[in-house]
């Protein structure tokens, strides 16, 4: 019998290794794969909570958080291509037009 | 049941001709604006003549009501008129005074290009000091009293090109206000402590009190009070400084404003409030004093001036004390006389001078003259009724009114009578000292340019020898001259006093007893007066005519102390050292560079800047980098998980 | 020490082991693999969890479909690796602690104040057809709008991704 805290402690681990890959990282595809890290550690906690409280929901849940995820990596990946057309660099310290 | 006079007419009429000449009159003719100016002020007193006439069927005091005003819980207050013999006397006086100089200004000011300016301002005066005459409480007489106080302002800085014009009109007005602090402090005491400003009211509720013979009480403090004003208004110690400056504006001004009507608005308001001073003998003695020491300490500055109007401005001063100090005494009516007679005369000497003035061209400095009796001769003879009447020679008005005063202060206390008495002697003195310096002797002036005109011209730079005045001027010199000579004659057997009784009555302070023992000294004290006058004119005839080089000696011989009497004792500069400057000091370094730009000014530029700065802090979380973004992203979601852990924990 | 248990642990050291690795490696395609790793991991976290057809799901879509992509566009993009900076030196020195400080915090509040209560292995099954009870029935409307939302990525992805040069010639 495993508690229900272990899986939070797992999501929660996963979640924060996404977010300080989110913050550390400079290639903006790692950017991305950390975001992608930090939606399982959300869907682990998820589907954890529905086979806690018998609620198939949760479950249900994690098919759209699925869903939203694969549209947004596949949106962010083609704004990816098309910024490096223009700026040749995967950096994201020099996509900085904006800087003052 | 009285019948309706319109009184509100009276002050109304000449509101109109002021406001019709003020908008009007830059456009039209001078004919256009004589016209409209003498119709409304004649308009009045002829509306004055009638209210008159039909007197004495009036059941009095006669109140007329216009419209309400203040209603506020207990207090009202109403435009309202009251009519009884004090403010017909009053409203005879201004009116009629107030219609010959409008005729004589008509000559006076007629080459200004201002002219409609100065009869819609003239005009806008009367209005409010007939307000001030004819109001039934004192809030009304406030709005006159405040009023004449601009119209003042305005007419002393008519040539308000001139800076010293324009300064003494400041001075004029402020000075005023001084006095009129005190007045409204007075006024507040009395709707405090008697819930009304109306006169029956207010005196009413006064007369069953008794009098504070013990000591300072209220009505004592509200007589002070209201005599401050009145010391601001009729120019007495010590806040006369304003009038001999006033003499700036145009003579016609001098006569009416600061000799004839404003000026004694001052007594009049003393004498109205009669029933105050009655009950409060501290503030009785008080413009006693006033009134005395004012009369005799402008009378010796007069002594020494040269220039005819400063002459007659403190000459003016001198005889406003005589009134405040016949209120002081209790003889109130004596005083109303005086300010009757002292109207007629006061009047016919400013504008005989303003008359003398202009038949020299300008010159107002009296060394400059002299001789001039052959030239106007008609201006010589009623300036030399008016200087008979001012000295108290018998039977010209003066001494009727003059010699009331003495006798009634001479039952209060001798030392009252012989300040006065030693003050006609000096008034005698100066007069004549004016009358024989501007008219006899050799002609002093120098000779204007000839002109090639034929006609009269009245501009200010002469015509070769001195002329004589035109007939607008010359016609209402001759009325007041006749008025000079008999006015007093309604003195003869307490006439005048019988007249005004039902207002005066009798005071708690009672008048002294013994009316047969007392009529022998009562004729030697006249006859004393008399001869003190006859004295003073011989004593100037002697200096100024037959040994016309005595002054000067006198004068090198008392030195210091002369040169202190023509500086006016250095008052002025007293009050500009203690008053004025330390006032305009303040108000630069605390006020203005203290307050103003150091607290409110940088307050406002402070939290301009403070927003600037604020922003250009915060300017720096905007900085272009993703990853900067997304570190404050990472810290705000942080926070607000913190803080829903921290909810859920709770 | 019960079966389930073991298991957990094992799944759950491949998942660290690849979050930490995709945070270690420098080279973004190492980083994509690991990431591999960590949700097929997850996939067996589910199904020690009872939930088959999330299991099936993550492993067809997010590991078969998404990581694919991932892969595709870094070696299309031919990604290098990255160089160090002052910038990355600051954030590794103030990030990992706090973040992990934060987690671990987290991690022991939720050990401290949760009950004894544990999940069996099995006890909840998602069959499909229960979930597609529920998708069908009561979050119809949140279906049908995701169906929306993936036609609009799609539409999105292929202007954004199209070359230029259809655009380009109108400017001459």
């Amino acid at each position: 019998m495993v508690p229900l805290s272990y899986y939070l402690v797992l999501s929660g681990f996963l979640f924060a290794c996404g977010v300080i890959g989110f913050l550390i990282k400079r290639n903006i595809i790692t950017i991305f794969m950390s975001i992608e890290l930090m939606l399982n550690g959300v869907n682990l906690s998820f589907v954890a909570f529905a086979a806690h409280w018998h609620a198939l929901a949760g479950q249900v849940f994690v098919f759209f958080v699925m869903v939203v995820a694969a549209a947004e990596a596949t949106v962010g990946l083609a704004i990816i291509i098309a910024v490096y057309r223009t700026r040749e660099t995967l950096n994201v310290d020099q996509v900085n037009l904006l800087k003052l | 049941m009285n019948p309706m006079l319109n009184l509100w007419l009276i002050p109304i009429l000449p509101l109109a001709g002021a406001a019709i000449n003020g908008f009007l009159g830059k456009k039209s003719s001078r004919a256009a604006v004589t016209i409209v100016a003498l119709f409304f002020s004649g308009a009045a007193f002829a509306w004055a003549l009638w209210v008159a006439m039909r007197f004495s069927s009036l059941a009095l005091p006669y109140h007329e009501y216009l419209v309400h005003w203040i209603r506020s819980g207990t207090f009202s207050v109403d435009f309202a008129f009251y009519l009884d013999q004090l403010s017909l006397v009053m409203l005879l006086v201004v009116t009629g005074v107030g219609f010959l100089i409008h005729i004589y200004s008509v000559g006076y000011i007629w080459e200004d290009p201002s002219y409609y300016r100065f009869f819609s301002y003239l005009n806008l005066f009367m209005f409010f000091m007939l307000t001030l005459v004819l109001a039934s409480n004192y809030l009304m007489m406030f709005i006159g009293w405040e009023g004449v106080g601009l119209a003042s302002y305005l007419l002393i800085g008519f040539w308000f090109t001139k800076d010293s014009a324009a300064s003494a009109g400041k001075k004029a007005f402020i000075v005023n206000r001084i006095g009129d602090f005190g007045f409204l402090i007075a006024l507040f005491l009395l709707i405090k402590h008697f819930g009304s400003l109306n006169f029956d009211q207010v005196f009413q509720s006064i007369t069953p009190l008794g009098a504070e013979t013990a000591g300072a009480g209220l009505l004592t403090t509200i007589g002070i009070l209201l005599m401050v004003g009145a010391c601001g208004k009729s120019a007495q110690i010590p806040l006369y400084v304003w009038l001999p400056d006033a003499m700036e504006g145009p003579t016609p001004v001098s006569a009416l404003i600061h000799a004839a009507t404003m000026v004694t608005a001052g007594v009049y308001m003393v004498s109205r409030s009669h029933v105050i001073f009655e009950r409060a003998p501290i503030a009785l003695t008080v413009v006693a004093i006033i009134g005395t020491l004012t009369a005799f300490f402008a009378a010796t500055i007069g002594i020494a001036q040269t220039d005819i109007k400063k002459v007659l401005a403190y000459s003016t001063v001198s005889q406003l004390g005589y009134m405040f100090m016949a209120c002081g005494v209790g003889a109130f009516s004596a005083g109303i006389f005086h300010l009757m007679t002292h109207a007629f005369f006061k009047g016919l000497l400013f504008l005989a001078a303003g008359s003398v003035i202009h038949s020299v061209g300008g010159e107002q400095d009296m060394r400059k003259m002299g001789g001039l009796r052959s030239y106007i001769p008609w201006t010589f003879l009623t300036m030399g009724i008016a200087t008979l009447a001012i000295s108290g020679i018998p039977p010209l008005a003066g001494f009727w009114s003059k010699d009331e005063i003495l006798w009634k202060a001479y039952q209060v206390s001798w030392i009252y009578w012989l300040i006065g008495l030693i003050t006609a002697f000096i008034t005698s003195f100066y007069m004549f000292r004016l009358l024989f310096m501007t008219f006899f002797g050799d002609y002093r002036g120098a000779q204007v340019d000839e002109h090639g005109h034929g006609s009269h011209g009245h501009d200010e730079h002469g015509h070769g020898e001195p002329h004589e005045s035109p007939m607008v001027m010359l016609a209402p010199l001759m009325i007041l001259a006749l008025l000079s000579l008999v006015g007093g004659l309604v003195g003869i057997g307490n006439g005048f006093e019988h007249f005004l009784a039902p207002v005066f009555g009798s005071g708690v302070t009672a008048e002294a007893a013994g009316e047969t023992a007392s009529r022998l000294v009562e004729y030697a004290l006249m006859g004393v007066s008399v001869f003190v006058a006859v004295l003073g004119a011989l004593l100037a005839y002697w200096l100024y005519c037959v040994r016309p080089e005595l002054p000067q000696k006198i004068a090198d011989s008392l030195d210091g102390f002369y040169e202190a009497v023509v500086h006016k004792y250095y008052i002025d500069e007293l009050y500009a050292a203690i008053f004025v400057r330390p006032l305009i000091n303040g108000s630069t370094r605390i006020l203005w560079q203290g307050v103003d730009r150091k607290i409110i000014d940088a307050a406002v530029n402070d939290a301009g800047d403070g927003a600037r700065h604020v922003s250009d802090e915060v300017r720096h979380m905007q900085s272009g980098n993703i990853r900067s973004y997304a570190g404050w992203v990472a810290a705000g979601s942080a926070v607000v998980i913190a803080f829903m852990i921290w909810m859920g924990v709770r | 020490m019960s079966f389930h248990l073991i298991l957990f642990l094992a799944f759950g050291a491949v998942c660290v082991g690849g979050a930490v690795n995709l945070l270690a490696q420098r080279h973004p395609i190492n980083s994509a693999l690991s990431l591999i790793a960590v949700m097929a991991a997850l996939a067996g976290e589910y199904l020690l969890l009872g939930a088959e057809f999330v299991a099936a799901v993550q492993v067809i879509v997010y590991a078969g479909a998404v990581m694919v992509l991932f892969v595709f566009v870094i070696m299309l993009l031919n990604a290098g690796e990255e160089e160090e900076s002052k910038g990355s030196r600051i954030a590794l020195l103030l990030g990992v602690p706090g973040v992990l400080s934060g987690g671990v915090l987290t991690a022991w509040v939720m050990v401290r104040h949760s009950g004894t209560e544990a999940v069996a292995i099995g006890a909840l099954t998602g069959h499909p057809t229960d979930i597609a009870q529920l998708l069908f029935h009561d979050f119809l409307l949140p279906f049908e709008v995701t169906s929306v939302l993936i036609l609009i990525a799609i539409m999105g992805a292929v202007v954004l991704a199209s070359k230029p040069e259809a655009t380009a010639r109108k400017v001459d």
